[in-house]
């Protein structure tokens, strides 16, 4: 390479250092990693580095631990909450975070999501819907549509004996704890550049102290869903923003105010 | 007696069918026989193999450290697996994508380019077939003819009409012999 | 019946359908999500009831509703779902209403991984969940095995008014056999004088409860299901014997354990080393007896498991320094080779280990020489 073109050359795109080096075990083209991605970023531009504490759940992002250059504990399935609530309530001072697949919060986790936001706790939960159970290989989530086609809905969901799927953001923002519930989606770079805006006042919600925050991202599972990446995106926004409508669910009246 | 056989190889390239159409053959035959695929991790980095053992007698072990048979389908199974055969065993090489020869001498080595041939039969996907057929056509435990005779009774209808192709794949894959051990 | 070449996950699944399973609730966990989605599809088509349940603490109360009707009732996980269904299952032995519950165990604790091993044996032998209870524990080694006990595990339950478990490793779960699946039972038509089904015809009501507020009560229900349980030890203790007629030493393990052992004693054999093998079936009731039998006849025994050594405490209780006892494990999710199992026996015959000391100690110091 000589210097003109050196000179030319100008970084337009870097990982934020918050983002650990190394090769990732997402299938190739998933969302999850969109969506560690823009926490990195937001966590560093927001200086948080040092004070923040992640609580993996269990799902494909099990691993989360892995990538993001802050300190990280992981809990049972469904558990994150509890276990985020037992990190804030002793280290008030620190920002904790939960990351949570849609089986983990909505399935076998919702008593434990519930009762945080119900609190009012002082966390940030990141919700990955993706509709359906990734790591395990494709199973009907509550959060799969009807008639979605999964490994354990194989003529497709039938909600006359699955029931309906879970809007967990419409449902948790009826609860007076929580104070910041949007839902946004990680489809195209429109929607990804409003899902960080709406993490990074998630991340500021907290750090006022004004309670419970939950940023849910719609996200696509090319494997399971048994699509290319491509066409996965064009699935999540034809057939689940419908059913899942990007939006701001509860804004604290003060959060209002924040300017990002 | 008993065989204890693995395959190995990428995701992908069919390893796990191959040895379940050599379970079905050798259940066919009245022998007793166990398939167990790797599982788990491993799975997501993109490696499979899975272990046959066929028997006339009740199977102990369905894994084996030290196997009869390997077919190595890529050049992490070689590294992995030659120098586990037992001495005077059969390693059948696909040599379509490995460029290393083997290097131990106490073993039976077959070579078979089994990518070209796959394709010249005319579909890739039948390189698993081209391998299976070389292994079994160097071992005592099955006749070739019980190869087809599964895929006749196993496959699925929807998939009968492959079996020409596949049969092919199997006869071409038996005219590799494997030289004596050195 | 022709033998078919199944999956473990899936032969115990169709062998539960052909032995009345009305209704089934799970929840995905590796390495048993294919029972689960196996009956997903299966069980609609029989026209029974199947739910994937929001958790495993869902679907064991989803069971134990089910279990009160009398119907055949089944869910199925894998170690950490285990965990979570202990309270039901506390519950539903003090209710004394039947279930069957297969567990598909990985390795642990905690998350651990998905490989297979058999640390879950004191969570399902020795209780687990509160309170005085015994289940039924059967540990198949092979596919048919698995069937066979699967509709068994049904009986037993019934039978005994039992919770009947099929423990199996993630191995066997995953691993395909030949075997033959049983003719299909039809669903039953009598239920049981406790069922409750609502009180049709102006019978006098019935209710199913495991609360016994008055002690005495509470005291006179544990001896009512201990008798019960003392008919299981006397009637339902299974195991199956290899070369062992004229064995001078034994080696012993359940489920996957003896059958890799299976391989070691043969080779043994070959080199003409007069052992022999105890696999137990029933892990619980244990067979205490036989083993204790054995002690006093064999020169040594050698206890073989995908753990640290849990079964091995059942052995020693029974051997009670009688003869000497060696132990080898592997654990989280490694499953022991055939050739490791051969050095072990080698090694027993040679040294002959004197009785006394603790057999995990000596595994673990070698364990740790050779880490
Ligand atoms: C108690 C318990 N039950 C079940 C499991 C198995 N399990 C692991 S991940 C998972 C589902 C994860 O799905 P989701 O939360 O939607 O995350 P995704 O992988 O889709 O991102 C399940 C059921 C477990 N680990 N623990
Ligand atoms: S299984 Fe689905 S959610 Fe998990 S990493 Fe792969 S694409 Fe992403
Ligand atoms: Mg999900």
């Amino acid at each position: 390479m000589n210097t003109l073109e050196q000179d030319l050359e100008k970084l337009v795109y870097e990982r934020p250092d918050t983002l650990v080096e190394t090769t990732t075990h997402y299938c190739p083209g998933c969302t999850h990693g969109v969506a560690h991605r823009l926490i990195a970023e937001v966590i560093e531009e927001m200086g948080l580095r040092d004070r923040t504490i992640g609580v993996a759940s269990v799902g494909c992002s099990v691993f989360a631990y892995n990538y993001f250059d802050f300190d990280f504990v992981q809990a049972p399935h469904g558990r994150a909450p509890a276990m985020a609530t037992g990190v804030k309530r002793t280290l008030p001072d620190r920002v904790v975070l939960t990351y949570q697949g849609d089986g983990d919060l909505a399935s076998i986790g919702m008593g434990e999501i519930v009762h945080a936001a119900a609190r009012g706790e002082n966390i940030t939960v990141v919700f990955l819907n993706n509709a359906n159970y990734g790591m395990t290989g494709g199973q009907m989530a509550p959060t799969t549509l009807p008639g979605q086609k999964t490994s354990t809905s194989p003529s497709g969901r039938d909600v006359e004996t699955a029931g309906f799927p879970i809007r967990a953001s419409e449902m948790l923002s009826t609860l007076d704890g929580s104070s910041y519930v949007v839902r946004r989606s990680l489809h195209d770079p429109k929607s990804i550049r409003l899902a960080k805006k709406a993490l990074r006042t998630a991340f500021e919600v907290q750090i006022r102290g004004l309670g419970f925050s939950m940023v849910e991202l719609l996200s696509i599972c090319p494997t399971n869903w048994g699509m290319t990446p491509v066409d996965s995106l064009h699935w999540l926004e034809s057939n689940m923003l419908p059913y899942y409508p990007v939006g701001d669910y509860k804004i604290n009246p003060i959060v209002a105010e924040i300017k990002i | 007696m008993q065989t204890d056989i693995i395959i190995s190889g990428f995701g992908g390239q069919g390893v796990l069918f191959a040895g379940q159409l050599l379970s079905y053959a050798a259940m066919d035959e009245g022998k007793n026989v166990t398939w167990i695929p790797s599982y788990g991790p491993e799975m997501r980095g993109g490696t499979a193999n899975c272990t046959v053992v066929v028997s006339d007698e009740e199977i102990g072990s369905p894994m084996v450290r030290f196997p009869d048979a390997v077919i190595v389908m890529n050049l992490p199974s070689l590294d992995k697996y030659e120098s586990l055969v037992k001495p005077g065993g059969l390693l059948v090489i696909n040599t379509s994508i490995i460029d290393r020869k083997a290097t131990r001498t106490d073993i039976r080595v077959v070579e078979v380019p089994a990518n070209e041939i796959a394709e010249e039969i005319g579909d890739r996907r039948l390189t698993n077939m081209v391998l299976l057929g070389c292994l079994v056509s160097n071992l005592p435990i099955l006749p070739l003819a019980a190869i087809s005779k599964a895929l006749k009774e196993h496959l699925p209808a929807r998939h009968q009409k492959l079996i020409p192709a596949n049969m092919q794949a199997i006869e071409k894959g038996a005219s590799f012999q494997a030289a004596p051990v050195r | 019946m022709a033998r078919e070449l199944l999956k473990g996950n899936v032969a115990i699944a169709e062998a539960a359908i052909r032995a009345g399973l009305t209704s089934y609730f799970g929840y995905p966990i590796t390495p048993q999500t294919e029972l689960l989605e196996y009956l997903s599809a299966r069980m609609p088509e029989e026209g029974r009831a199947f739910v994937q349940a929001e958790s495993e603490l869902g679907a064991i109360n989803m069971v134990y509703g089910a279990a009160c009707t009398g119907a055949r009732v089944m869910t199925s996980s894998s170690s950490p779902g285990i965990s979570l269904m202990l309270e039901g299952l506390s519950y539903i032995a003090g209710t004394e209403v039947p279930m069957v519950l297969v567990d598909v165990m990985r390795g642990g604790p905690g998350l651990g991984n998905i490989a297979p091993a058999q640390s879950d044996y004191n969570q399902i032998v020795h209780g687990g969940g509160h309170g005085d209870y015994h289940v039924i524990a059967l540990a198949p080694a092979n596919v048919q095995e698995a069937i066979d006990m699967t509709v068994l595990a049904f009986d037993l339950a019934e039978k005994y008014r039992s919770i009947a478990v099929v423990l199996i490793d993630g191995s066997l779960g995953q691993m395909m056999e030949p075997a033959e699946l049983p003719p299909f039972k039809p669903l039953a038509t009598q239920f049981p004088e406790w069922a409750v089904r609502g009180a049709e015809g102006g019978r006098e009501r019935r209710f199913l409860s495991s609360i016994y507020l008055s002690p005495p009560e509470e005291e006179k229900a544990n001896l009512r299901m201990l008798r019960r349980w003392k008919d299981v030890e006397a009637n339902e203790i299974r195991y199956k014997e290899y070369f062992m007629e004229d064995a001078k030493y034994v080696v012993t393990g359940f489920g996957s354990s003896g059958r890799v052992a299976l391989s070691a004693v043969r080779a043994a054999r070959a080199e003409g080393i007069p052992v022999g093998l105890l696999r137990p079936i029933t892990v619980s009731p244990f067979p205490y007896k036989v083993y204790e039998e054995l002690s006093k006849k064999v020169d040594g025994m050698l206890v073989v498991e995908m753990n640290t050594g849990q079964m091995l405490e059942d052995v020693l209780k029974a051997a009670q320094g009688r003869t000497p006892v060696e132990f080898y494990g592997r654990v989280g999710g490694i499953v022991p080779l055939p050739d490791e199992i051969l050095t072990e026996i080698h090694r027993l015959v040679e040294e002959k280990p004197a009785v006394g000391g603790h057999p995990r100690d000596r595994w673990m110091d070698r364990m740790i020489k050779m880490n």
